[in-house]
């Protein structure tokens, strides 16, 4: 090995044909990754196409746990002819490039290293049925990668038997893939590459998962019982996990399943499905993306105004109208906190990984019990289908699922006169009945329409108006109930911040690390939740400018907090990426830097951090 | 008229049924709709049919969509829940209502717009999924709350109250509910009540989706011209009303005729319609029997009443998704949380 060789801080990525079979390849190196303890992050760039298409798959690997994007790749494997000129611009200098040479090819670049790898021929030699030629390209570079990149060979093999240990015949056809990718190597190219991995500890207590599968499962642990949805990408893979889970961990033993997953003709039936079986009693979802928010959003006016219960997964992607459905952004900000029309407003949850995923399934059931209203949780792309290394799951066998306001049979004859909308608590919440409950006593009428304490039709515009300033009441109760804001002090004195939400934190943390390190020191505040908590507008006062990072065009959680808390907007300046890519730290440090480097006043406002990194 | 309260008071000698309950007792608010309308006479005979099966009136959901059909779900059983949806969901909110909980009883109730317009897709998936409802649309073939449009269920050449030609041809959903596979099908009249009773009962009874389209005509916006209680009429001899605002008090249609019986039906505008009820001897467990037939008397200009069919080897919705027999809203949080130490094994399968 050359003194040059430098571990575990590098950028892999496939270029790949969509349907081709490369998707479980990829996963599967970083999965192997993983397992040799190493931090990483993957990112599957893919089409809105079932075959034919360029698809990519980026690992970003790294010691130092940096693990949001960052463009220059490392290393390429480049399997794609479509797309060999964009893919080698790519690669940084002194990178690797690989590619598939059963078909030579020149290209111009003399400051990387180019590895051509007979792919093609070597199946072909090896397989006569043209579906294996075809499948077993993926999984012969994978050979010739653990070599080149000193992915352990022991690793790959156990992963391997944990997947087909039932089927020893695709075991061993794997194998034999493997080492003819390894094979070519060993003779004909040197090895390994300057850029390589090696075995380490970061990943004691950590799992490999998916804010989706994280989502679906998250939900079966929140007692959901009902599932109602269309399918939606980037949505579909949530009601998928639920599906799984609760089918397996749910039967019963005459064969039935203490669960119902239906999908609906559209997203209207699905979320009107969803707010019948939380009326009724049930704890029900339904999952969507952009699109379907647009066209679930009478019902959710409905929830809203008729106080239901609803738990909404909405996997944002690029909007607007059909967009891009396979990539990511934060933009429906806007359309979910005020989705429907007339006075609504809706809680919103911003989970930032597929860890918190989890626990804000979880949640979002307990909070719109609670408070009776529509509870969206605002993933994304990014956070839902791709696979993030996060701290495992835990589960508080002391939890109590928080059922809200109920009244029981008992409670109902205690109660002296009980209307479904009166406010006896003073925190603009009232008490709902399941039906059924009584044969005397709870019946009530739910409407769209506008109604009185006891839910009876009311044209009065005073009691209309009184309505409203109760729901607004509630609203306000949720202040303090939903998840506070994460705040990090990097330093006590000075003025500048900066806000995040969702999946951006990785690239956040990130720069803050980076800016640190030159002496800048920036604090930091994570939202999780609105309506917002008394600790944003606090963190927003104690602050003079605050950067506020957005992955949508028109700023909308600054125009969220602009519209919600008082004379704030000359502090916020916006940073906004919208190209569908998940954010790089990069792009942010060039961001703030530009603003600190032009203007003269916001410079003065920086004050070192605590301590240097 | 919703300020009007219904006295509670109940003459002691009413009849009472096997729960001890009245007819009143499974009566709702008094109704808002205009004096004589078709629905008030469906609403009368659902009543009717919960009391006559001594249904629990508290382990019934009604449930609607919007429109003046809509509305009547408050005007009967006051001690069932109910729900107002929105405009052609009925079918989705009740479908989540009834997957939460399949022990209960669901009325639903529609009208043709709600129905055979902004909610055609959901009625037609509802059935498909075999949703055990007994869905009553109550179809006038007109917009009544927005004064009078033609529906879908309007036929084609049938005059507004203006005189305009209706331009478009009718939906038939008895037609389409049996192709579409409902396994329990009917039509009648809301003047009917000897009919449509025993019909709602056999719907109510019936476990799967089962359908009455109710011809019940409306009697504002299908009037007759010449009438003495027309509009043109009650403006030239009455200034002091307001146009829209008014409508004349009418007696409900009534008819009453024999099965196999065809009998010609006078509306509030004048015209008529023929219902011919289907005699003794039909046989409502053959599918293609029943679209012929409904074909057959719409080419008479007839309109054919009563069960036109049944399936009673349907499987309801929750027998295909194989749901738990408990409902699934009384099932105990300790039952449906897998808990700790499956997700420790979950853990594992995601390293």
């Amino acid at each position: 090995m050359s003194n040059n060789s430098s571990y575990n801080e590098l950028v892999l990525k496939f270029a790949n044909v969509n349907g081709s079979g490369s998707a479980s390849a990829n996963t599967f190196c970083a999965k192997a990754l993983f397992r040799m303890g190493i931090p990483v992050s993957a990112k599957n760039i893919f089409p809105s196409n079932i075959q034919g298409l360029p698809t990519w798959y980026e690992i970003k690997i790294s010691e130092s746990e940096q693990l949001a994007r960052r463009d220059g790749i490392d290393v390429m494997v480049a399997m794609n002819a479509q797309t060999y000129e964009q893919d080698i611009n790519e690669v940084l200098e002194n990178g690797t490039f690989i590619y598939d040479s059963s078909l030579l090819r020149d290209f111009k670049r003399d400051d990387i290293n180019i590895i051509g790898i007979p792919i093609a021929k070597l199946c072909a030699d090896a397989y006569t049925d043209s579906r294996q030629r075809q499948l077993f390209k993926n999984i012969v570079y994978l050979g010739s990668l653990s070599l080149l990149i000193g992915i352990d060979f022991d690793v790959i093999k156990q992963l391997l038997s944990d997947q087909f240990g039932s089927k020893p015949k695709l075991y061993d056809q794997n194998i034999k893939a493997l080492e003819i990718g390894r094979q070519y190597v060993k003779e004909n190219i040197k090895y390994p590459l300057e850029k390589q991995v090696r075995k380490s500890n970061k990943n004691t207590n950590k799992i490999m998962i998916n804010g989706n599968e994280a989502a679906g499962l998250g939900a079966v642990y929140a007692g959901a019982t009902v599932a109602s949805w269309y399918p939606i990408t980037p949505s579909t893979s949530l009601v998928e996990s639920f599906e799984k889970h609760a089918m397996k961990l749910r039967k019963n033993e005459d064969g039935t399943f203490n669960a119902a997953i239906m999908q609906a003709e559209d997203e209207l039936s699905a979320v009107g499905m969803a707010i019948g079986a939380n009326w009724n009693g049930a704890r029900a979802f339904t999952a969507t993306s952009g699109p379907g928010i647009s066209l679930m959003s009478e019902f959710i006016g409905l929830a809203y105004f008729a106080e239901i219960p609803l738990v909404l997964f909405n996997i944002q992607r690029g909007g607007p109208s059909t967009g891009m459905p396979t990539r990511t952004q934060q933009s429906d900000v806007l359309s979910c906190a005020y989705a429907s029309h007339g006075d609504t407003k809706q809680v919103l949850l911003f989970p930032a990984d597929p860890n918190e995923c989890f626990y804000f399934a979880i949640e979002s059931f307990d909070y719109a019990e609670r408070l009776q209203t529509p509870v969206i949780v605002l993933s994304d792309l990014d956070i839902g289908m791709n696979d993030w290394v996060v701290d495992k799951l835990e589960w508080d066998p002391n939890y109590k699922h928080d059922r809200g306001k109920v009244l029981n049979s008992k409670e109902l004859e205690n109660a002296k006169d009980f209307g479904r909308y009166k406010d006896v608590d003073g925190d603009g919440i009232p008490y709902r009945t399941i039906p059924a409950t009584h044969p005397e006593l709870g019946a009530y009428f739910t409407r769209g329409t506008s109604h009185n304490e006891y839910g009876g039709y009311t044209e009065n515009g005073v009691i209309h108006a009184k309505t409203l300033d109760r729901l607004e009441k509630k609203f306000d109760t949720g202040k303090s109930l939903l998840p506070q804001p994460e705040i990090i002090i990097n330093s006590p004195k000075t003025k500048i911040g900066i806000i995040n939400f969702g999946s951006t934190t990785k690239a956040i943390n990130e720069t803050l690390n980076h800016l640190s390190s030159k002496g800048i020191g920036i604090n930091h505040m994570r939202i999780r939740a609105f309506p917002f908590s008394k600790k944003i507008d606090n963190f927003i006062n104690e602050h003079e400018v605050i950067f506020i990072v957005e992955q949508n065009r028109d700023a909308q959680m600054k125009k969220l907090l602009v519209n919600e808390i008082d004379s704030i907007s000359s502090k916020l300046l916006s940073i906004l990426n919208y190209d569908g890519m998940p954010l790089t730290a990069q792009f942010l440090i060039d961001k703030i830097s530009e603003h600190l480097e032009e203007d003269i006043d916001i410079n003065q406002l920086i004050a070192p951090p605590i301590k240097i990194v | 008229m919703t300020f009007i309260k219904k006295p509670i008071f109940r003459h002691p000698s009413l009849p009472k049924n096997d729960l001890g309950l009245t007819y009143r007792d499974y009566e709702g608010l008094v109704s808002t709709l205009c004096a004589g309308c078709g629905h008030d006479s469906i609403t009368a005979s659902i009543v009717q049919s919960c009391y006559d099966l001594s249904l629990p009136a508290h382990k019934i959901a009604k449930l609607s969509g919007i429109g003046c059909s809509s509305k009547t779900t408050n005007y009967f059983l006051n001690q069932s829940h109910g729900f107002n949806t929105v405009h052609g969901r009925m079918p989705s909110v009740a479908t989540g209502a009834n997957l939460a909980n399949r022990d209960l009883i669901y009325i639903g109730v529609s009208g043709d717009g709600d129905t055979a317009s902004i909610g055609l897709g959901q009625y037609c998936h509802a059935i498909r999924r075999q949703l055990n409802v007994t869905y009553i649309v109550e179809n006038n073939g007109t917009y009544g709350l927005t004064k009078g449009q033609f529906s879908a269920t309007n036929d084609k050449k049938s005059k507004n109250k203006k005189g305009a030609d209706n331009p478009f041809g009718a939906i038939d959903l008895a037609l389409m509910a049996i192709e579409l596979g409902a396994g329990f099908v009917a039509r009648s009249f809301s003047g009917d009540k000897e009919q449509l009773v025993p019909l709602i009962k056999k719907a109510i009874a019936y476990n799967g989706f089962s359908l009455i389209d109710v011809i019940s005509p409306c009697v504002t916006f299908n009037n007759h011209p010449h009438s003495t209680k027309s509009y043109d009429y009650i403006r030239e001899h009455n200034t002091a009303m307001g146009e829209l605002d008014f409508v004349p008090e009418k007696e409900n249609i009534q008819a009453k005729y024999s099965e196999g019986e065809s009998v010609d039906v006078t509306l509030h505008d004048g015209n008529s319609i023929n219902l011919q009820k289907l005699d003794g001897n039909y046989d409502p467990r053959d599918q293609d029997k029943a679209v012929s037939i409904l074909r057959k008397y719409r080419g008479e200009g007839k309109v054919v009443t009563g069960l036109l069919y049944i399936n009673e080897d349907a499987n309801e919705m929750h027998e295909t998704l194989k749901t738990s027999t408990t409902p699934l809203n009384a099932i105990p949080m300790n039952d449906l949380c897998p808990g700790i130490d499956e997700l420790d094994k979950l853990n594992k399968s995601y390293t």
